[in-house]
């Protein structure tokens, strides 16, 4: 049986998360050998053309011609995956959503008139149709390892769609905001980092964005209790994730 | 005749970003080089604004997934000499292991996977792995054992988690650190190894005559603090930047240029360290710099590799003698003392000069920042070098004029992403 054909594809973003592949050093020979690597350019000169059996897509979509570009990717692949914060909810770039764009433009570039982008900065999904989401600002390579041999073998996932809260708990780590007052977005952000923040002793940040199932207006009365000032919780809600819904709507509310 | 030949590559591989490079020829002469980035700006200069200070860290990180310790550390050391704060010597120990954990990892990775395949005739380091196995292997190994060392003081090795204002949330134990010495003996060893292997390499036989610029420090090898220094005279500190260096904005990029005003353009990264700093380097890593056909100056861009190997055994063994003196500070952090000011600072990122400046308000907001990337200072180097490239093999077929520039570029080890503020290549013949 011929090996699936993999792409790995890039918009706006940091490369981070397509470097989780690369940073898989103890699997990389054996994914390399499990599939062909057909369009993966920041490791290979080699680009065959598609269609490709299983896409991962990162960044986010800034541009008009990454609008027609995402198109183009979804017809070449059979599965399509976002990969990261930028793909699946806009990235951090998307803080140009809630600001005016050319303003934004003018403060970085002397010639203005040379940049072309768009006002916002969408995920993937509000293009195109997306088959799997792995969230995370990177993502967890664990995940992606995992969601990469599911699909080899042709089962599901398994991906926790419970909150930081839980992972926290199966860790039997200590609630950083009970214990210590500090405000964490651990029980509104999506699982996939194993409860990091927690264990280092600061708050989670939520750069996995919202959990599947959030109640972010409890957890903003918790921080005010804490002594979180509204301009804080209206900055943690928008920053990685700024664009997802649930989190959008916390940050207006404290605006 | 006038000749009419065009060649174009959709994309750069091999680099992390997107870019784009277009040679013009016509009348066999080439007209002109550019070297376009098409990464689409993200605007972080302009969305920094209004953050509280003590948020910076954590999305400056976000510029670079390969190396965000080097956005973390210019701007954490920025802000924090902006509000006077002193993080310790401690502090400071445990930041320059932390950015040693970040070169073993990005040199790693460039050296073997990305680098090495143009000397040998491969397409990717994965294809290269079928013959030289043993080295891939081996690099794998080593930038794992970056990786790890990473997310011990880090938290984890992409976007790290424990990087703070005045110092990290959480100190390493003796223990976490320990164990990490033998993975980092054995890097180091086979850094040395890849130094060997890749000295046999057939190197293109060039000399560039760029002014190179890299922090230079009085007593160590440069990651976190010095002053700016270059071949040619300059040495100011990081707050002077502006009177010497300038940023211009060019038509075919998303990227800013920078130049040294008085003279032009110029080179960062590890040939400008190494040549500037030879001399912080121990006697044991300059005979094997020796032994690999370094002198102590290296002119040559095809020979960073090897450069680049020689301060992969440089930071390994510095990232060990960090280990073994490590003495935990009382405090994991000093407090934020925020104060309206201005704050300038430069570390060297693996692929060179990483300057940013922050004004900040009497609540330690961000009113403006500014961020000056290795790969947008030598942008303009790399087009000169792709400029006499092309000229001299503008006789040979297309595809090979294509590899040659693409080799060129990558030579320097291109950040695109931090420098959308780059490849896809061109080539037209009329």
């Amino acid at each position: 049986m011929a090996r699936p054909r993999l792409a790995v594809i890039k918009f706006a973003s940091c490369d981070g998360c397509q470097l989780s592949l690369l940073d898989c050093e103890d699997e990389l020979l054996a994914v390399a050998g499990a599939v062909e690597i057909a369009n993966f350019p920041e490791a290979s000169r080699a680009v065959h053309p598609g269609p490709y059996d299983v896409t991962l897509v990162e960044g986010s979509i800034t541009t008009e011609h990454d609008a027609a570009r995402i198109r183009a990717v979804r017809d070449e692949t059979a599965v399509l995956i976002t990969i990261g914060a930028c793909a699946t909810s806009g990235g951090i770039q998307a803080l140009r959503n809630f600001a005016d764009v050319g303003e934004m433009v003018r403060a970085v570039y002397a010639r203005p008139d040379f940049i072309s982008t768009l006002a916002t900065s969408t995920p993937i999904s509000a293009h195109v149709k997306v088959d799997y989401e792995l969230r995370g600002c990177p993502i967890d390579k664990g995940q992606l390892l995992e969601l990469v041999s599911a699909l080899l073998a042709g089962r599901r996932p398994v991906l926790p769609s419970h909150s930081v809260c839980v992972e926290c708990k199966l860790a039997s780590r200590v609630c950083v905001m009970v214990a210590h007052g500090t405000p964490c977005l651990g029980p509104v952000t999506h699982a996939g980092c194993g409860a990091l923040c927690p264990g280092y002793h600061r708050g989670c940040y939520g750069c996995f964005g919202p959990a599947e199932t959030t109640n972010t207006a409890t957890l903003a009365a918790q921080w005010q209790a804490l002594g979180a000032s509204r301009r804080d919780i209206h900055r943690a809600f928008r920053t990685f994730n700024a664009a997802s819904e649930p989190f959008c709507r916390e940050a207006d509310a404290h605006g | 005749m006038a000749e009419t030949r065009r060649i174009r590559v959709e994309m750069l591989a091999r680099v992390e970003g997107e870019g784009a490079l277009e040679v013009d020829i016509s009348d066999r002469k080439v007209q002109s080089v550019r070297l376009s980035i098409f990464e689409p700006p993200r605007l972080y200069e302009a969305f920094l604004r209004g953050r509280a200070a003590a948020e910076v860290p954590d999305i400056t990180a976000r510029i670079c997934g390969i190396c965000p310790v080097a956005y973390q550390m210019s701007s954490a050391h920025a802000i924090e000499s902006a509000f006077g704060m002193e993080p310790g010597p401690e502090i400071r120990a445990l930041r320059r292991l932390l950015y040693c954990g970040e070169y073993i990892e990005s040199h790693a990775l460039h050296m073997v996977m990305l680098h090495a395949p143009d000397f040998l005739g491969f397409e990717d380091g994965i294809a290269m792995a079928a013959s030289h196995g043993d080295l891939v292997k081996r690099a794998l190994a080593a930038k794992k054992a970056g990786n790890t060392l990473m997310c011990v003081v880090g938290g984890r090795e992409i976007h790290p988690i424990n990087v703070r204002l005045g110092g990290f949330y959480r100190l390493p134990t003796r223990a976490e650190l320990s164990a990490l010495q033998p993975d980092l003996a054995r890097a180091r060893d086979d850094a040395v190894g890849i130094l060997r292997w890749a000295s046999r390499f057939n190197f293109p036989d060039v000399e560039r005559d760029w002014e190179l610029v890299a922090l230079r420090h009085p007593t160590e090898y440069p990651l976190n603090e010095g002053r700016i220094a270059s071949t040619s005279g300059i040495d100011i500190a990081a707050d002077e930047f502006d009177s010497v260096f300038e940023e211009r904005h060019i038509a075919h990029s998303n990227a800013l240029h920078s130049v040294v005003r008085a003279r032009g353009a110029y080179l960062t990264g590890p040939l400008a360290r190494y040549a500037l700093n030879y001399e912080r380097l121990p006697a044991h890593i300059q005979a094997l710099a020796r032994e690999a056909g370094l002198g102590p100056v290296c002119r040559n861009p095809y020979r960073s590799i090897l450069v680049r190997a020689i301060e992969t055994i440089y930071v390994c063994e510095e990232a060990m003698r960090l280990i073994a003196t490590y003495n935990p500070p009382r405090e994991a952090a000093v407090p934020l003392t925020p104060r309206a000011g201005v704050g300038a600072w430069a570390t060297e990122a693996p692929r060179g000069l990483l300057w940013h400046r922050y004004e900040l308000d009497a609540e330690g907001n961000i009113r403006t920042a500014r961020i000056v990337p290795p790969t947008s200072q030598n942008q303009p180097a790399i087009e000169a070098d792709l400029l006499d490239i092309a000229t001299r093999r503008i006789d040979e077929p297309d595809d090979v004029l294509q590899l040659a520039c693409e080799a060129a570029v990558r030579n320097h080890d291109p950040c695109i992403s931090c420098a959308t503020h780059f490849l896809k290549l061109t080539v037209n013949r009329r």
